[in-house]
């Protein structure tokens, strides 16, 4: 029956279902100008909010003098921690299990951290009255050095005074946050102080920010006659800010509309919870009038969730051969001055614990500190699942420095100690069961598409013609193989204050045989219109063209946990399938019918539904969605409608080999990238033409994270990177020529074998492009420099190399 | 990232400009192409109660070429240099600098007369128009003067133009010999990290004369005599071109930013200056 005759590869193409690069339908909306991001939406008689932020990193606030700025003709009002406190939401929770000053409660933490919210009549009223109004500060020792943080005598959350046990454990110091110890440390000691080889390094993986074109905003609106309040916001998550606002605020659940309508990319910087939102929706409830709150960049940079800032220390030995026996890792992570990470609650430091990589390495032990300091709070996953990127930076470096160690070639060493494929389901020291993989395969390929060998050899020619001072370019090779944990998550063991990491599909087939599909997720710019409804028309038999798929309003979508993490196709794509099959399966019992055999004497063929040994006997799928809602058939209830809450039963894990070729300007420190190959594996391919656009994506946010994005602060606690100017977002220009490749190696839990890939390419990136750079350091002595790798730091490294004259 | 009220004149006659300057003092600005105003008045860092828009001024526009001589009116744009082949054939240097100056959205706006008068160390101009010799030429109250661009910059946004001045052109000789405008930067629309402008005139295999201007190493543009006449006479070979060099870095002052810091900056000022040494001399 399934052979595949022309005629049936006509009516599968039809459907543009799974492997078919469809093109975008949001695209035309998009190039159009007609989205429908937050700061389009305009109610009647709205207001508009903007915040009076502290220009210092700490200090204690004196007195906040709003008088002046009340006096303003236009200005509503000015909200401040004293106008909060009453309602109980001067300060709120966040995601991690700590609690945040929604507005500064007698000091202020970090610079940009906000003190007032001033409610206008229109935008430029409120930029008006934030001048006016006056507060007084008087400034405290700032810390910006987590170590030194852990060492000081300066108190930051005196809230928190006397508190020894913190949300994840014991404090150890007034700064201290949290220590999370995974794998075993007793044996992990042994294991290295025995070891033929040992490589010991450390390293910083610098503070940046996810910098998503459209920044955060919200849109708050009480109607005070019905009781419902709605909420348009930024929300990567919004049926989990549906629940928090719910929970700090008493307002029923079912009171509360929240809507994330177009988002103009979220990259983790949408999941947390901002005092702007909440102040919006208090001044609305205050005014009685809708309130709109949108940062501008400089607030976005210097207040909404930065990424990274972690201090690793890595001990990784070997025996003699090179086969891998442990690894230590020790983490300081400066969370900044509340802990306001987004991960799921047992997990404070994300899934840093996937830090054994693609290897076979039998014991391992992590260790990371949270700390407090006068910087932005934040620690979201960019482009990643949580701390995932900061994980493969780690064994991805470590896995070079043991190769310098042991004067081997870093390729040769991955490969000893891959997870074999014959491995799989494996579990690793630091307690994760990788589903698949084939990293054997995905290397070997790569390799030869590069010529890797050949790359040597020209390598080594470049340097003898340096030596000879023949040229000042050097050539540097990054190599890496990386694994993602994505897909967050079991229920059994990832939740987001409580509410459980599953994700939903609601489907209806319309009479006419179109149909609607309602997900839990939310789209920034993935295309789940384009590609969900590829895995519906595969399952369902329907073109995908006749199905639309509709995110982010908490009163039609049913409940999810939102979009990050490269969750939505391992977790809502199951649901979708899920969903798909359910309908499925009741299409099934209303064809039997029609064509008047046994439930058991039809299959599904593509789009249609045939008589077992009789295909020309056949119902199609149209035919069937008519026939649910005009015949009375037996035993079924009329409609066809689905709705499936999908709870993983695993993560689902990606993985890909990447190679980069780079020249070095020795003098300028102007890094070139000659050649990026990346080879993906995301299991299951839905829509090969998107996978290749989340790839670009993802390399391109890599090369600015390794070449440039940060966020660095000087002593005084003062951000020096705010405005595009210094943060580095790479145009068309600053990006290289990306070749892409892939394997396929499904997942074995997920009903389609998909495992997501949007974050893949930044998790991967990041190391190869670094790495890269220390390759052509590396005949010259080179271990560790840090990142980002901007034109003064390689510069700087070439000169304390001896490189200049 | 939104400005304080401000009231807008735009005006069509330059008499009228330079009432409203007198009018409003220190209080009024004018405006070319806005793309180091507008942002400066977004951030708050301007305040601006009066601003003048020059774009409907009469006689501001223009490229002429005429005896030996190149003018560009103050408002002709970055896009318009570029794109202009009488300039490109008579003063390639332009359009090879315009080019890495911002990106075609903001070339399509950004002014020379903009960018010259602004006095930021950034900008790109002012440092090829001391390369060129230019003159700027001013208009106010007592009528129009001129003013040498190696003698117009002060300090950090501080010119030799008086509040109650408008800068309505620059001229200069059309330029001989080989050319070069070397520039680091970050990325597309960042302001130099080291970048110089180099003139050199050869005569019987040797320099006959050079003029050597540098950007963003100091708090104004940097003219280097010193570095020009250390390649004069010469043969352009390596030691000349390390003395330029080493004479140029004594001229220059640059400060740590993001950029990098000071070592880094005198020694990436010693290569881009080196590099545009060799491609003028090839060109020359």
């Amino acid at each position: 029956m399934n052979d595949m005759t022309p005629e049936r590869d006509e009516r599968a193409a039809n459907l543009k279902g799974l492997g078919c690069s469809r093109k975008r339908v949001e695209d035309a909306r998009f190039t159009q100008g007609k989205g429908n991001y937050v700061d389009d939406i305009k109610l009647p008689g709205m207001l508009h909010g903007d915040f009076v932020r502290s220009p210092y990193a700490h200090a204690r606030v004196v007195s906040v003098d709003k008088e002046a700025a009340l006096a303003l003709p236009g200005v509503v009002a000015v909200l401040t921690a004293e106008d909060l406190a009453p309602l109980g939401l001067h300060w709120m929770p966040t995601l991690a299990g700590d609690k945040q000053m929604v507005l500064a409660d007698g000091k202020v933490l970090f610079q940009g951290q906000e003190v007032a919210f001033v409610v206008a009549e229109d935008r430029y009223i409120a930029a008006d009255a934030v001048e006016l109004v006056e507060v007084e500060y008087e400034e405290l020792p700032v810390l910006t050095d987590p170590f030194e943080a852990l060492k000081s005598d300066v108190v930051l959350r005196e809230d928190l005074a006397g508190q020894t046990e913190g949300a994840h454990g014991p404090r150890k110091h007034h700064n201290h946050i949290f220590t999370w110890e995974q794998g075993d440390e007793t044996g992990t000691n042994q294991v290295i102080d025995n070891a033929d080889v040992v490589a010991t390094e450390s390293m910083y993986y610098h503070r940046t920010h996810p910098c998503p074109l459209e920044t955060c905003g919200a849109v708050a609106s009480m109607d005070a006659v019905n009781g419902k309040l709605t909420i348009y916001g930024t929300f990567q998550a919004p049926h989990a800010v549906r629940t928090v606002v719910s929970l700090i605020s008493g307002i029923e659940e079912h009171n509360i509309r929240v809507v994330s309508p177009d988002i103009g990319g979220g990259f983790g910087n949408k999941v947390g919870v901002y005092p702007g939102y909440v102040c919006s929706v208090v001044a609305s409830i205050v005014t009685g009038r809708p309130v709109k709150w949108v940062e501008d960049r400089m607030e976005n940079l210097m207040s909404t969730a930065f990424a990274r800032d972690y201090w690793m220390t890595g001990k990784i030995s070997a025996t003699k051969e090179g086969k891998i026996t442990g690894l230590h890792c020790q983490v300081t992570a400066d969370h900044g001055g509340f802990d306001a990470c987004a991960d799921p609650t047992k997990f404070p430091a994300g899934f840093m614990n996937i830090c054994t990589g693609s290897y076979d390495i039998p014991t391992a032990y992590l260790s990371v500190d949270g700390v407090y300091t006068n910087k932005a709070p934040g620690g979201v996953s960019y482009r990643c699942s949580f701390r995932v990127t900061e994980a493969v930076y780690f064994i991805e470096r470590m896995i070079e420095v043991l190769a310098i160690e042991m004067d081997m070639d870093a390729a040769d060493l991955r490969r000893i100690n891959f997870i074999k494929k014959e491995q799989f389901p494996y579990q690793s020291a630091l307690g994760w069961e990788y589903d698949s993989g084939d990293y054997h395969r995905a290397w070997d390929k790569v390799m030869e598409a590069v010529d890797y060998k050949g790359l040597r050899k020209e390598q080594a020619e470049r340097v003898e013609a340096f030596k000879r001072g023949e040229t000042r370019t050097l050539m540097g090779i990054g190599l890496c193989h990386f694994t993602e944990i994505v897909g967050a998550g079991p229920v059994k063991n990832c939740d987001i204050l409580g509410l459980g990491m599953f994700d939903s599909c609601e489907i209806r087939i319309h009479p006419t045989g179109s149909a609607i599909a309602r997900l839990g997720t939310i789209s920034q710019g993935q295309g789940h219109a384009t590609t969900f409804a590829q895995i519906l028309a595969t399952e369902i038999g329907l073109p995908a063209d006749s199905i639309t798929i509709e995110e982010g309003d908490t009163d039609t979508a049913p409940y999810g946990l939102g979009t990050y993490g490269s969750r939505s196709t391992p977790v809502a794509g199951a649901a979708t399938a899920m969903a798909g099959r359910k309908i499925r399966a009741k299409a099934q019992m209303i064809a039997a019918y029609l064509l008047e055999v046994h439930d058991n004497d039809v299959e599904f063929d593509v789009d249609r539904f045939v008589v077992k040994g009789a295909p020309e006997r056949f119902k199609t799928m149209k035919e069937i969605a008519f026939a649910s809602y005009n015949q009375a058939i037996p035993g079924l209830e009329p409609g066809l409608e689905a709705v499936s809450y999908y709870d993983p039963p695993n993560m689902t894990y990606p993985f890909g080999a990447y190679v980069c070729v780079m020249d070095i300007d020795v003098d300028t420190g102007v890094p070139e990238v000659r050649r990026f190959y990346a080879l993906d594996d995301c299991g299951t391919r839905i829509n090969p033409m998107i996978i290749e656009g989340q790839i670009h994506g993802g390399l391109t946010e890599a090369l600015a994270v390794a070449l440039g994005q940060e966020i660095a602060y000087d002593e005084q606690g003062n951000v020096k990177t705010g405005t595009l100017m210094d943060f580095f977002l790479p145009t068309a220009w600053e990006v290289p020529n990306y070749e892409t490749d892939h394997t396929v190696t499904p997942s074995p839990h997920h009903p389609i074998g998909a495992k997501g890939v949007g974050e893949s390419p930044h998790v991967g990136g990041v190391p190869c492009f670094s790495n890269a750079v220390h390759d052509a350091f590396r005949p010259f002595g080179l271990r560790q420099t840090n990142m980002p790798h901007d034109h003064w730091r390689i510069w700087q490294t070439a000169n304390r190399l001896g490189l200049h004259d | 990232m939104i400005p304080a009220a401000f009231d807008y004149y735009r005006p069509t006659k330059v008499e009228d400009v330079i009432a409203l300057l007198e009018e409003h003092g220190d209080d009024a600005r004018v405006m070319a192409g806005g793309h180091s105003l507008i942002p400066m008045m977004k951030l708050r860092m301007a305040d601006i109660p009066h601003l003048i828009d020059l774009q409907d001024v009469s006689g501001l526009g223009g490229i002429s070429i005429e005896g030996g001589r190149i003018k560009l009116g103050a408002m002709v744009t970055q896009h318009e240099l570029i794109n202009h082949d009488g300039l490109a054939a008579a003063a390639p240097i332009l359009r090879e600098t315009a080019l890495q100056i911002a990106d075609p959205q903001v070339r399509y706006m950004g002014t020379i007369g903009g960018n010259v008068a602004n006095g930021d160390p950034g900008n790109d101009m002012p440092g090829l128009m001391q390369c060129l010799d230019a003159q700027i030429e001013l208009i106010g109250p007592g009528g129009t003067r001129s003013v040498a661009a190696r003698d117009y910059y002060e300090a950090a946004y501080m010119t030799d133009r008086a509040d109650d001045e408008v800068l309505i052109s620059v001229s200069f000789a059309v330029p001989t010999g080989g050319y070069a405008y070397e520039k680091q930067k970050r990325k597309i629309g960042d302001y130099a990290t080291a970048a110089a402008a180099v003139q050199i005139n050869k005569n019987g295999g040797q320099i006959a004369s050079a003029s050597i201007a540098m950007t963003n190493l100091s708090d104004v543009p940097v003219w280097s005599e010193s570095a020009g006449a250390a390649l004069v006479g010469t043969g352009c070979d390596a030691n000349a071109v390390k003395a330029a060099a080493a004479a140029m870095l004594g001229d220059i002052d640059p400060s740590e930013d993001n950029r990098g810091p000071v070592a880094f900056k005198r020694h990436v000022a010693g290569i881009i200056l080196s590099r545009a040494i060799n491609r003028a001399w090839e060109r020359a």
